[in-house]
């Protein structure tokens, strides 16, 4: 049974922190594809498509009859353990902080034999089920779980050295304006998270919600050099996870019907504004990835699913939006080893989508796909049915989505 | 001696006070706030170039965005419909000899202390010319309030039908236009009341005063050291190209 673990314990401060090292990263171009399961908490292998024989570890051709053409699949996860093994000592800096360390083999349901680290409730011979998670460096690593779910199993050391658990830990939420930032916020205090902080900008104007607001607000608005500083001054050696949450959507094209005025607000809010959070946040959340029982650990951005693929009726947001994933894309590999969490959305249940049938995207939906998220240590989440459609369209080909959008 | 002479040796023996009637540029003062589906006007930001550092090891400086009609600020009559088809009705083209001219002081502090719908009167301009004397043509008219003392929330003063802050009826800016007013000044956000919208016409003091070729000044302060009158007020807007506004240094020369 997994001991509980108990709220964080005054740190010392003459203490050196545990410095945020990396386990090893380098990966074949095949063995990536793990990772992109684990993004998504999928657990698939290459399949091949001649044979439909199950690979591990990934590779260029076939272990059975060598063809080359091996897909990714979703495959079952069931799997039982073959031997078990502690490691005490280790030349990893890595895992030399973090032993002892628990790995095993499993055989796959599905055919392979596989290394696979083990969380402290799975026994030698026991049935399991298999996951793939992203480790700190962000590549994917197999972690076999408990079959049945056991007491306090979130706080496996192991587990914990690949997910983000909201509970113990200090949020910041960005954008307490928004419906979507105050159900996040909502969400997080129910999650368990220790602080809840909601920033608000502009407080001399109305807050909507603000006599319901979970969390205490800060000032901070994304727009102002300034006011970022000021807030990472205040709030960048104490929070564990920070949530950005603002989206500024406004319909309108690219030759007509957006002014030039929106078109500028949309970059602020989808660019420039995580960019100044970037430079005054990251380097302090990164420096704290490893430090104590509740390291930093995550950065999550909000972001359209127009930023994959342009939707014209939406052209301006639509090219912030992109920014905005771009922006996410190089933060990942900077930041490493927080995880940047991208959440994908369709339109929003909001005034500024009036015009869009539903499905829409409640705030209240982006709260839970927000914490489940955490908890599982995810890299990519596509929140509503829009979105996870989207985004498929987006897989299946790049260019027939375009022009599906173009109409 | 000439008078500027005699004006320059009072300036020295401070027997002329300079009084700033200027709010603090900064990203954190209150900005007009319109309807979401409208354009907005930019707050103030300042980004920095470099500090000492490897962008510029021996200097300090900065780019800053600002709107025309941020923190303390002058209205051009160009900015409003009405004035659009005027001659010299922007920033750029308005006479420089107007940018100094004397200041009639409508202290109306005491009745806008507690209530944010509280309007400017023709009975209360009246009354004030009773006291003072006629107000001349070419004089700043402006409207004491002592809002610049609030700050945040309480300046902004918005609620869920938009502002409440005090501001002029339209028969008081006919009537202000009426007397030659050079342009009409006050220490809130803009040179209308809040609910200046429900009016007839809407934004009398825009609509009214710019269609008359006059100006506003607005967001600001130090008006309580001011006297009703006697005291000069050197406004110039930035000369931006076709410019509709800007903000400025506003200065008053007061007798010690």
């Amino acid at each position: 049974m997994t001991a509980k673990l108990p709220p964080p314990a005054p740190a010392n401060p003459l203490a050196v922190p545990r410095a945020p090292l990396l386990p090893p990263t380098t990966r074949s171009r095949a063995a990536l594809g793990l990772a992109s399961a684990a993004a998504e908490r999928r657990f698939a292998l290459q399949v091949c498509a001649a044979c439909a024989a199950v690979q591990y570890p990934p590779r260029e051709v076939c272990l059975a009859c060598l063809g080359h053409h091996l897909p990714w699949r979703d495959v079952p996860r069931e799997g039982r353990v073959l031997a078990t093994t502690t490691i005490r000592i280790s030349a990893d800096p890595y895992f030399r902080t973090r032993t002892p360390w628990r790995i095993g083999t499993v055989r796959l349901a599905c055919g392979p034999v596989v290394v696979a680290h083990l969380h402290g409730d799975v026994a030698p011979g026991a049935s399991v089920r298999m996951t793939l998670r992203l480790d700190k460096s962000g590549q994917g690593v197999m972690l076999a779980m408990p079959a049945e779910d056991s007491a306090n199993m979130q706080d496996d050391p192991q587990l914990r050295e690949m997910t983000c658990d909201p509970r113990g830990r200090r949020v910041l939420v960005t954008d307490g304006r928004s419906a979507a930032g105050q159900a996040i916020a909502a969400a997080l205090q129910a999650a368990g998270a220790r602080e809840v902080f909601l920033g608000v900008a502009e407080p001399w104007r109305p807050l909507p919600g603000r006599d319901r607001l979970a969390g205490s607000a800060v000032d901070l608005d994304c727009t102002d050099e300034d006011s970022v500083r000021r807030c990472a001054a205040s709030l960048g050696g104490r929070v564990e996870i920070l949530v950005n949450t603002a989206l500024h959507v406004r319909p309108g094209g690219i030759s007509a019907g957006t002014s030039m005025a929106t078109a500028r607000a949309e970059m602020e809010c989808a660019y420039f504004g995580p960019l100044r959070l970037a430079r005054h946040f990251g380097p302090a959340l990164r420096a704290r990835a490893a430090d104590g029982t509740h390291p930093a650990c995550a950065w999550v951005g909000l972001a359209s699913v127009y930023g994959l693929a342009a939707n014209p009726a939406f052209g301006g947001f639509s090219a912030a939006q992109a920014a905005a994933l771009s922006l996410l894309q190089s933060l990942r590999a900077e930041l490493r080893p927080i995880r940047v969490l991208r959440v994908l959305t369709g339109p929003v249940d909001d005034e500024w989508h009036q015009a869009n049938p539903p499905p829409k995207v409640s705030p209240a939906a982006l709260a839970a796909a927000v914490v489940g998220a955490l908890r599982d240590g995810l890299e990519q989440v596509a929140v509503g049915d829009v979105a996870q459609d989207f985004l498929a369209r987006f897989r299946d080909n790049p260019d027939t989505l375009a022009r599906e959008l173009a109409g | 001696m000439t008078s500027l002479a005699a004006f320059a040796a009072d300036l020295a023996a401070g027997r002329i006070r300079v009084v700033d009637l200027t709010q603090t540029l900064s990203p954190d003062f209150p900005t007009i706030v319109l309807p979401p589906q409208f354009g907005q006007c930019a707050p103030f930001r300042m980004e920095q170039i470099s500090r000492y550092d490897a962008d510029g090891p021996g200097w300090y400086w900065n780019n800053i965005t600002v709107g025309e009609h941020t923190g303390t600020h002058f209205d051009a009559p160009v900015h409003w419909v009405t004035g659009k088809d005027l001659p010299n009705n922007t920033t750029d083209t308005l006479p420089a000899q107007n940018l100094v001219a004397p200041a009639c002081v409508i202290d109306c502090s005491a009745e806008a202390a507690d209530n944010g719908d509280y309007l400017l009167t023709v009975p209360v301009l009246e009354a004030w010319e009773a006291a003072h004397g006629r107000i001349p043509a070419g004089a700043w008219i402006l409207f004491r309030t002592d809002w610049s003392k609030r700050s945040g929330a309480a300046y902004a003063n918005m609620r869920d039908d938009g502002a409440h802050t005090p501001g002029p009826d339209p028969h008081a800016v006919r009537w202000m236009v009426g007397r030659g007013a050079l342009g009409f000044g006050v220490e809130t956000i803009g040179t209308d009341a809040g609910q200046a919208h429900l009016m007839d016409p809407m934004y009398p003091a825009h609509s009214m005063m710019h269609g008359a070729g006059r100006y506003g000044l607005q967001c600001l302060c130090n008006l309580d050291q001011l006297p009703p009158t006697g005291a000069i007020v050197i406004a110039p807007p930035l000369k931006i190209q076709g410019g509709s506004g800007s903000p400025l240094r506003v200065l008053a020369l007061v007798p010690a």
